[in-house]
Protein backbone atom coordinates (compact mmCIF):
# COMPACT_ATOMS: atom_id res chain seq x y z
CA UNK A 1 0.00 0.00 0.00
CA UNK A 2 2.89 2.62 1.16
CA UNK A 3 5.26 1.52 -2.32
CA UNK A 4 2.20 2.15 -4.25
CA UNK A 5 1.42 5.78 -2.97
CA UNK A 6 5.39 6.48 -3.10
CA UNK A 7 4.93 5.27 -6.65
CA UNK A 8 2.16 7.11 -7.91
CA UNK A 9 3.91 10.23 -5.89
CA UNK A 10 7.10 9.97 -7.86
CA UNK A 11 5.28 9.09 -11.33
CA UNK A 12 3.15 12.29 -10.49
CA UNK A 13 6.20 14.65 -9.70
CA UNK A 14 7.86 13.05 -12.73
CA UNK A 15 5.23 13.24 -15.28
CA UNK A 16 2.04 14.55 -14.77
CA UNK A 17 3.07 18.03 -12.31
CA UNK A 18 6.69 18.44 -13.89
CA UNK A 19 8.53 21.05 -11.64
CA UNK A 20 10.05 22.61 -14.57
CA UNK A 21 7.39 22.24 -17.62
CA UNK A 22 4.08 21.92 -15.21
CA UNK A 23 4.72 23.78 -12.67
CA UNK A 24 6.79 26.17 -14.78
CA UNK A 25 9.64 26.39 -11.44
CA UNK A 26 13.24 26.75 -11.94
CA UNK A 27 13.02 28.29 -15.48
CA UNK A 28 16.21 29.93 -14.83
CA UNK A 29 18.72 27.12 -14.72
CA UNK A 30 16.60 25.30 -17.30
CA UNK A 31 17.32 27.38 -20.08
CA UNK A 32 20.82 28.54 -19.01
CA UNK A 33 22.71 25.54 -18.16
CA UNK A 34 20.82 23.16 -21.15
CA UNK A 35 22.97 24.35 -23.68
CA UNK A 36 24.95 20.84 -23.56
CA UNK A 37 23.42 17.83 -22.93
CA UNK A 38 26.46 16.89 -20.07
CA UNK A 39 26.14 20.14 -18.69
CA UNK A 40 22.46 19.47 -18.47
CA UNK A 41 23.20 16.18 -17.02
CA UNK A 42 25.46 17.38 -14.51
CA UNK A 43 22.84 20.45 -13.26
CA UNK A 44 20.18 17.81 -13.33
CA UNK A 45 22.14 15.38 -10.61
CA UNK A 46 22.86 17.92 -8.69
CA UNK A 47 19.36 19.18 -8.35
CA UNK A 48 18.40 16.01 -7.60
CA UNK A 49 20.91 15.52 -4.66
CA UNK A 50 19.97 18.86 -3.29
CA UNK A 51 16.98 18.39 -3.78
CA UNK A 52 16.82 15.23 -1.75
CA UNK A 53 18.76 16.62 1.03
CA UNK A 54 16.19 19.98 1.01
CA UNK A 55 12.91 17.90 1.39
CA UNK A 56 14.22 16.14 4.43
CA UNK A 57 15.89 18.88 6.27
CA UNK A 58 13.03 21.09 5.36
CA UNK A 59 10.62 19.06 7.04
CA UNK A 60 12.70 18.49 10.10
CA UNK A 61 12.24 22.41 10.34
CA UNK A 62 8.78 22.91 9.78
CA UNK A 63 8.26 20.15 12.47
CA UNK A 64 10.78 23.39 14.64
CA UNK A 65 8.47 26.08 13.25
CA UNK A 66 5.36 24.42 14.01
CA UNK A 67 6.47 23.57 17.70
CA UNK A 68 6.68 27.54 18.07
CA UNK A 69 3.41 28.15 16.18
CA UNK A 70 5.34 30.42 13.83
CA UNK A 71 4.80 28.53 10.45
CA UNK A 72 4.60 31.81 8.70
CA UNK A 73 8.30 32.27 8.79
CA UNK A 74 8.18 29.24 6.43
CA UNK A 75 9.81 30.97 3.15
CA UNK A 76 12.43 32.56 5.16
CA UNK A 77 13.40 29.90 7.10
CA UNK A 78 13.83 27.53 4.09
CA UNK A 79 15.72 29.88 2.09
CA UNK A 80 18.17 29.93 5.16
CA UNK A 81 18.25 26.30 5.29
CA UNK A 82 18.76 25.34 1.95
CA UNK A 83 21.59 27.98 1.65
CA UNK A 84 23.27 26.53 4.33
CA UNK A 85 22.90 22.65 3.38
CA UNK A 86 24.45 23.67 -0.20
CA UNK A 87 27.21 25.34 1.26
CA UNK A 88 28.05 22.54 3.28
CA UNK A 89 27.69 20.07 1.30
CA UNK A 90 29.29 21.71 -1.68
CA UNK A 91 32.15 21.63 0.97
CA UNK A 92 31.76 18.15 2.25
CA UNK A 93 32.26 17.10 -1.66
CA UNK A 94 34.78 18.91 -2.07
CA UNK A 95 37.51 17.65 0.68
CA UNK A 96 35.26 14.27 0.81
CA UNK A 97 34.30 13.25 -2.70
CA UNK A 98 36.32 14.95 -5.37
CA UNK A 99 35.27 12.90 -8.39
CA UNK A 100 31.57 13.85 -7.00
CA UNK A 101 32.81 17.53 -6.64
CA UNK A 102 34.74 17.76 -9.99
CA UNK A 103 30.76 16.78 -11.48
CA UNK A 104 28.68 18.58 -9.67
CA UNK A 105 30.40 21.19 -8.09
CA UNK A 106 30.03 24.03 -9.97
CA UNK A 107 26.42 23.83 -10.48
CA UNK A 108 25.76 23.47 -6.80
CA UNK A 109 26.09 27.11 -6.13
CA UNK A 110 23.98 27.71 -8.84
CA UNK A 111 20.91 26.31 -7.50
CA UNK A 112 21.46 27.69 -3.69
CA UNK A 113 18.29 29.71 -4.16
CA UNK A 114 16.69 28.32 -6.99
CA UNK A 115 12.89 28.37 -6.55
CA UNK A 116 12.52 24.18 -7.74
CA UNK A 117 14.04 23.65 -4.59
CA UNK A 118 12.47 26.03 -2.56
CA UNK A 119 9.04 25.15 -4.40
CA UNK A 120 9.19 21.59 -3.53
CA UNK A 121 10.11 21.99 0.39
CA UNK A 122 7.12 24.61 0.76
CA UNK A 123 5.03 21.95 -1.54
CA UNK A 124 6.04 19.26 0.88
CA UNK A 125 4.06 20.58 3.37
CA UNK A 126 1.31 21.87 2.26
CA UNK A 127 0.95 18.61 0.12
CA UNK A 128 1.71 15.69 2.83
CA UNK A 129 -0.08 18.04 5.93
CA UNK A 130 -2.62 15.32 6.79
CA UNK A 131 -0.15 12.32 5.66
CA UNK A 132 1.19 9.79 8.47
CA UNK A 133 4.73 9.20 6.59
CA UNK A 134 4.47 12.69 5.29
CA UNK A 135 8.69 12.52 6.20
CA UNK A 136 9.17 9.97 3.55
CA UNK A 137 6.94 10.81 1.07
CA UNK A 138 8.82 14.71 1.19
CA UNK A 139 12.10 13.15 0.72
CA UNK A 140 10.30 10.75 -2.23
CA UNK A 141 8.85 13.96 -3.64
CA UNK A 142 11.90 15.56 -3.62
CA UNK A 143 13.96 12.97 -5.25
CA UNK A 144 11.07 12.38 -8.01
CA UNK A 145 10.64 16.37 -8.36
CA UNK A 146 14.56 15.89 -9.01
CA UNK A 147 14.19 13.27 -11.65
CA UNK A 148 11.63 15.32 -13.47
CA UNK A 149 13.92 18.73 -13.30
CA UNK A 150 16.36 16.29 -14.68
CA UNK A 151 14.71 15.01 -17.45
CA UNK A 152 12.76 17.93 -18.87
CA UNK A 153 16.12 19.38 -18.90
CA UNK A 154 18.16 16.84 -20.73
CA UNK A 155 15.42 16.36 -23.53
CA UNK A 156 15.33 20.16 -24.04
CA UNK A 157 19.43 20.22 -24.04
CA UNK A 158 19.43 17.34 -27.00
CA UNK A 159 16.25 19.54 -28.76
CA UNK A 160 18.68 22.57 -28.51
CA UNK A 161 22.08 20.87 -29.93
CA UNK A 162 20.04 19.80 -33.07
CA UNK A 163 18.66 23.98 -33.22
CA UNK A 164 22.55 24.71 -33.04
CA UNK A 165 23.10 23.96 -36.63
CA UNK A 166 19.67 24.64 -37.96
CA UNK A 167 19.10 27.43 -40.10
CA UNK A 168 16.83 29.74 -38.11
CA UNK A 169 15.09 32.57 -39.32
CA UNK A 170 16.85 36.05 -38.59
CA UNK A 171 14.56 37.17 -36.10
CA UNK A 172 13.65 34.23 -34.08
CA UNK A 173 17.75 33.09 -33.57
CA UNK A 174 18.92 33.10 -30.01
CA UNK A 175 16.36 33.51 -27.18
CA UNK A 176 13.10 33.24 -29.02
CA UNK A 177 13.59 29.90 -30.38
CA UNK A 178 14.64 28.41 -27.31
CA UNK A 179 11.21 30.23 -25.53
CA UNK A 180 9.04 28.66 -28.09
CA UNK A 181 10.74 25.14 -27.85
CA UNK A 182 10.49 25.22 -24.35
CA UNK A 183 6.83 26.03 -24.62
CA UNK A 184 5.96 23.06 -27.10
CA UNK A 185 7.79 21.03 -24.76
CA UNK A 186 5.74 22.08 -22.09
CA UNK A 187 2.48 21.33 -23.96
CA UNK A 188 3.96 18.17 -24.52
CA UNK A 189 4.31 17.62 -20.74
CA UNK A 190 0.70 18.98 -20.32
CA UNK A 191 -0.80 16.03 -22.23
CA UNK A 192 0.25 13.88 -19.07
CA UNK A 193 -2.19 15.14 -17.17
CA UNK A 194 -4.72 14.56 -19.15
CA UNK A 195 -7.39 16.80 -21.15
CA UNK A 196 -10.25 17.28 -18.66
CA UNK A 197 -9.65 20.79 -16.20
CA UNK B 1 7.07 39.65 22.77
CA UNK B 2 5.16 38.55 19.49
CA UNK B 3 8.00 40.05 17.36
CA UNK B 4 11.15 39.34 19.73
CA UNK B 5 10.15 35.38 20.05
CA UNK B 6 9.97 35.01 16.09
CA UNK B 7 12.94 37.26 15.52
CA UNK B 8 14.64 35.10 18.10
CA UNK B 9 14.27 32.06 16.89
CA UNK B 10 15.56 33.02 13.28
CA UNK B 11 18.16 34.89 14.42
CA UNK B 12 19.14 31.98 16.28
CA UNK B 13 19.29 29.92 13.41
CA UNK B 14 20.90 32.07 11.94
CA UNK B 15 23.40 32.09 14.40
CA UNK B 16 23.42 28.64 14.58
CA UNK B 17 24.38 27.67 10.73
CA UNK B 18 26.77 30.29 10.35
CA UNK B 19 28.89 28.65 13.41
CA UNK B 20 28.44 25.34 11.66
CA UNK B 21 29.24 26.76 8.20
CA UNK B 22 32.37 28.83 9.70
CA UNK B 23 33.81 25.34 11.45
CA UNK B 24 33.08 23.46 8.40
CA UNK B 25 34.98 25.72 6.48
CA UNK B 26 38.02 24.82 8.92
CA UNK B 27 37.64 21.17 9.23
CA UNK B 28 36.74 20.55 5.66
CA UNK B 29 39.79 23.11 4.11
CA UNK B 30 41.29 21.89 0.70
CA UNK B 31 44.85 23.03 0.40
CA UNK B 32 45.50 24.05 -3.05
CA UNK B 33 48.77 24.41 -4.68
CA UNK B 34 49.87 27.69 -4.37
CA UNK B 35 51.27 27.99 -7.41
CA UNK B 36 48.15 27.05 -9.40
CA UNK B 37 46.89 30.79 -9.18
CA UNK B 38 49.95 31.91 -10.87
CA UNK B 39 50.50 29.87 -13.38
CA UNK B 40 46.76 30.71 -14.40
CA UNK B 41 47.55 34.63 -14.32
CA UNK B 42 50.53 33.69 -16.69
CA UNK B 43 48.72 32.51 -18.89
CA UNK B 44 46.05 34.75 -21.71
CA UNK B 45 42.96 32.70 -19.63
CA UNK B 46 41.36 32.60 -23.69
CA UNK B 47 40.14 29.26 -22.13
CA UNK B 48 40.30 27.94 -25.89
CA UNK B 49 41.48 24.48 -25.15
CA UNK B 50 43.99 24.36 -27.50
CA UNK B 51 46.27 22.82 -25.18
CA UNK B 52 44.14 19.78 -24.80
CA UNK B 53 42.83 20.46 -21.08
CA UNK B 54 39.35 22.02 -19.62
CA UNK B 55 40.32 25.69 -19.99
CA UNK B 56 43.51 27.48 -18.33
CA UNK B 57 42.59 26.27 -14.92
CA UNK B 58 42.49 22.51 -16.03
CA UNK B 59 45.98 23.15 -17.93
CA UNK B 60 47.75 24.79 -15.30
CA UNK B 61 46.48 21.75 -12.71
CA UNK B 62 47.95 19.68 -15.51
CA UNK B 63 51.16 21.55 -15.19
CA UNK B 64 51.47 21.07 -11.23
CA UNK B 65 50.69 17.86 -11.24
CA UNK B 66 54.06 17.21 -13.58
CA UNK B 67 51.03 15.80 -16.75
CA UNK B 68 51.35 18.25 -19.39
CA UNK B 69 54.56 20.57 -20.71
CA UNK B 70 54.84 24.63 -20.01
CA UNK B 71 55.44 25.26 -23.52
CA UNK B 72 51.30 23.20 -24.94
CA UNK B 73 49.94 27.23 -24.91
CA UNK B 74 49.86 28.38 -28.57
CA UNK B 75 48.18 31.85 -27.76
CA UNK B 76 50.66 32.70 -24.83
CA UNK B 77 53.43 31.75 -26.82
CA UNK B 78 57.05 32.01 -25.73
CA UNK B 79 56.25 34.74 -23.17
CA UNK B 80 53.53 32.59 -21.05
CA UNK B 81 55.82 29.44 -21.37
CA UNK B 82 58.97 31.43 -19.97
CA UNK B 83 56.39 32.70 -17.20
CA UNK B 84 55.50 29.17 -16.29
CA UNK B 85 58.75 27.33 -16.26
CA UNK B 86 59.94 30.50 -14.26
CA UNK B 87 56.71 29.34 -11.61
CA UNK B 88 57.82 25.87 -12.10
CA UNK B 89 61.79 26.47 -11.85
CA UNK B 90 62.60 24.40 -15.01
CA UNK B 91 64.21 26.02 -18.38
CA UNK B 92 61.57 27.00 -20.90
CA UNK B 93 61.54 25.69 -24.38
CA UNK B 94 60.78 28.16 -27.68
CA UNK B 95 57.80 28.07 -28.93
CA UNK B 96 56.76 29.42 -32.26
CA UNK B 97 54.17 31.64 -32.93
CA UNK B 98 51.77 29.89 -34.99
CA UNK B 99 48.50 30.94 -37.28
CA UNK B 100 45.85 29.03 -39.12
CA UNK B 101 45.59 28.11 -42.16
CA UNK B 102 42.86 27.43 -45.10
CA UNK B 103 44.73 25.11 -47.61
CA UNK B 104 41.74 24.79 -50.24
CA UNK B 105 41.11 27.84 -53.22
CA UNK B 106 37.64 26.20 -53.66
CA UNK B 107 35.49 29.38 -53.71
CA UNK B 108 32.01 29.01 -55.15
CA UNK B 109 33.18 30.21 -58.09
CA UNK B 110 36.33 28.36 -58.09
CA UNK B 111 35.43 24.48 -57.36
CA UNK B 112 32.83 22.67 -58.66
CA UNK B 113 29.81 21.25 -57.12
CA UNK B 114 28.34 17.93 -57.57
CA UNK B 115 24.66 18.65 -56.06
CA UNK B 116 22.84 21.63 -54.31
CA UNK B 117 23.11 20.76 -50.55
CA UNK B 118 19.73 22.11 -48.17
CA UNK B 119 20.94 20.36 -45.04
CA UNK B 120 21.83 21.61 -41.87
CA UNK B 121 24.40 24.55 -42.04
CA UNK B 122 27.16 22.13 -40.23
CA UNK B 123 29.96 21.05 -42.06
CA UNK B 124 29.83 17.94 -40.48
CA UNK B 125 26.53 17.12 -41.77
CA UNK B 126 27.53 17.62 -45.44
CA UNK B 127 30.25 15.76 -45.01
CA UNK B 128 28.26 12.55 -43.87
CA UNK B 129 26.48 13.54 -47.46
CA UNK B 130 28.91 11.78 -49.43
CA UNK B 131 31.72 14.03 -48.55
CA UNK B 132 29.82 17.22 -48.89
CA UNK B 133 28.20 19.29 -52.50
CA UNK B 134 32.25 20.26 -53.60
CA UNK B 135 33.22 17.76 -56.44
CA UNK B 136 36.60 17.63 -55.06
CA UNK B 137 36.58 15.53 -51.78
CA UNK B 138 39.32 17.47 -50.22
CA UNK B 139 37.82 20.77 -50.59
CA UNK B 140 36.63 23.32 -47.81
CA UNK B 141 33.14 23.25 -47.62
CA UNK B 142 32.53 26.16 -46.36
CA UNK B 143 29.40 25.79 -44.15
CA UNK B 144 31.81 27.36 -40.93
CA UNK B 145 32.37 24.97 -38.14
CA UNK B 146 35.45 26.18 -37.54
CA UNK B 147 33.77 29.40 -37.58
CA UNK B 148 31.26 28.56 -34.75
CA UNK B 149 34.51 26.77 -32.98
CA UNK B 150 37.12 29.67 -32.87
CA UNK B 151 37.43 31.24 -30.03
CA UNK B 152 38.69 34.80 -30.91
CA UNK B 153 36.53 35.47 -34.28
CA UNK B 154 39.07 34.90 -36.52
CA UNK B 155 37.68 32.79 -39.13
CA UNK B 156 35.19 34.28 -41.46
CA UNK B 157 33.20 31.96 -44.67
CA UNK B 158 33.95 34.09 -47.84
CA UNK B 159 32.24 32.66 -51.45
CA UNK B 160 31.99 29.58 -49.93
CA UNK B 161 35.45 29.41 -48.08
CA UNK B 162 36.75 29.84 -45.09
CA UNK B 163 39.33 32.48 -44.17
CA UNK B 164 41.25 33.13 -41.17
CA UNK B 165 42.01 36.51 -40.17
CA UNK B 166 45.93 35.66 -39.24
CA UNK B 167 46.52 39.01 -36.57
CA UNK B 168 43.06 37.38 -34.44
CA UNK B 169 44.57 33.77 -34.71
CA UNK B 170 45.99 33.34 -31.50
CA UNK B 171 47.45 29.54 -33.21
CA UNK B 172 45.03 27.23 -30.54
CA UNK B 173 43.87 24.83 -33.12
CA UNK B 174 40.69 24.57 -31.83
CA UNK B 175 39.51 24.98 -35.67
CA UNK B 176 42.13 22.15 -37.27
CA UNK B 177 40.41 19.71 -34.83
CA UNK B 178 37.18 20.30 -35.26
CA UNK B 179 37.18 20.92 -39.33
CA UNK B 180 36.11 16.94 -40.71
CA UNK B 181 37.78 17.50 -43.39
CA UNK B 182 41.06 18.59 -42.24
CA UNK B 183 41.79 21.61 -44.79
CA UNK B 184 42.76 23.66 -42.02
CA UNK B 185 46.72 23.51 -40.95
CA UNK B 186 49.19 25.44 -38.62
CA UNK B 187 51.80 27.27 -40.52
CA UNK B 188 54.21 29.46 -38.83
CA UNK B 189 53.39 33.06 -38.46
CA UNK B 190 56.42 34.08 -40.24
CA UNK B 191 55.32 32.18 -43.43
CA UNK B 192 53.93 34.18 -46.24
CA UNK B 193 53.98 31.89 -49.35
CA UNK B 194 51.59 29.00 -49.49
CA UNK B 195 50.17 26.43 -51.56
CA UNK B 196 46.35 26.50 -51.28
CA UNK B 197 45.15 23.90 -51.93
CA UNK B 198 45.78 20.20 -49.94
CA UNK B 199 44.65 17.63 -52.94
CA UNK B 200 46.37 14.42 -53.35
CA UNK B 201 44.31 13.84 -56.80
CA UNK B 202 46.31 13.86 -60.14
CA UNK B 203 46.55 16.73 -61.82
CA UNK B 204 43.36 15.77 -64.34
CA UNK B 205 41.38 14.83 -61.84
CA UNK B 206 42.03 18.15 -60.13
CA UNK B 207 41.28 20.12 -63.42
CA UNK B 208 38.14 18.71 -63.44
CA UNK B 209 36.92 19.80 -60.39
CA UNK B 210 38.74 22.82 -59.30
CA UNK B 211 40.39 25.55 -61.17
CA UNK B 212 42.87 26.88 -58.74
CA UNK B 213 44.03 23.10 -57.53
CA UNK B 214 47.53 22.37 -57.57
CA UNK B 215 47.89 19.83 -60.37
CA UNK B 216 51.25 18.19 -59.25
CA UNK B 217 53.13 19.97 -62.25
CA UNK B 218 56.46 20.57 -59.91
CA UNK B 219 57.11 23.95 -62.24
CA UNK B 220 56.91 25.81 -58.68
CA UNK B 221 60.04 23.10 -57.25
CA UNK B 222 62.26 23.48 -60.99
CA UNK B 223 61.95 27.08 -60.41
CA UNK B 224 63.10 27.74 -56.70
CA UNK B 225 65.66 29.19 -56.00
CA UNK B 226 66.25 27.81 -52.14
CA UNK B 227 65.10 24.52 -53.45
CA UNK B 228 62.26 25.45 -50.89
CA UNK B 229 59.36 23.38 -52.54
CA UNK B 230 59.26 19.42 -52.89
CA UNK B 231 56.28 17.21 -54.62
CA UNK B 232 55.19 14.80 -52.48
CA UNK B 233 51.96 12.85 -54.06
CA UNK B 234 50.80 15.17 -56.52
CA UNK B 235 50.87 18.44 -54.33
CA UNK B 236 53.56 21.04 -53.75
CA UNK B 237 54.64 21.66 -50.48
CA UNK B 238 56.86 24.43 -49.19
CA UNK B 239 59.36 24.02 -46.38
CA UNK B 240 58.97 27.21 -44.45
CA UNK B 241 62.20 27.28 -43.24
CA UNK B 242 64.32 27.32 -46.28
CA UNK B 243 61.49 29.85 -48.00
CA UNK B 244 62.60 33.83 -48.48
CA UNK B 245 58.85 34.63 -49.41
CA UNK B 246 60.69 35.35 -53.10
CA UNK B 247 57.47 35.34 -54.76
CA UNK B 248 58.75 33.83 -57.93
CA UNK B 249 56.58 30.02 -57.24
CA UNK B 250 53.49 32.31 -57.10
CA UNK B 251 54.09 34.21 -60.18
CA UNK B 252 55.18 30.63 -62.18
CA UNK B 253 52.33 28.30 -60.91
CA UNK B 254 49.62 27.69 -63.61
CA UNK B 255 47.09 27.30 -61.38
CA UNK B 256 47.44 30.23 -59.44
CA UNK B 257 47.33 27.53 -56.46
CA UNK B 258 50.36 29.19 -54.43
CA UNK B 259 49.80 32.84 -52.93
CA UNK B 260 50.86 35.25 -50.47
CA UNK B 261 48.69 35.72 -47.48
Amino acid sequence: MLLTRLLMISLGAIFAENFVLVKFLGICPFLGVSKKTETAFGMGFAVVFVMVCASALTWLVNQLLVLCNIEYLQTIAFILVIAVLVQFVEMFLRKNIPPLYNSLGIYLPLITTNCAVLGVAILNITKFADSTTSFLDSVVYGGAAGLGFTLAIILFAGVRERLENADIPEFLKGMPIVLITASLLSIAFMGFSGMSF
Amino acid sequence: MDIIFPCAIVGGMGLFFGIILALASKIFAVKEDERIPMIVEALPGANCGGCGYAGCAGYADAIIKGEAKCSLCAPGGSKSAERIAEIMGVSAEKVDKKVAFVACSGATDVAETRYIYQGLNDCNYANRLGGGPKSCKYACLGLGTCVKACPTGAISVKDGLAVVDKEKCIGCGVCVKECPKNVIKLVDYSAETLVKCHSLDKGKKVKENCSKGCIGCGICAKNCPEEAITMENNLAVIDTEKCKNCGLCVEKCPQKTISVI
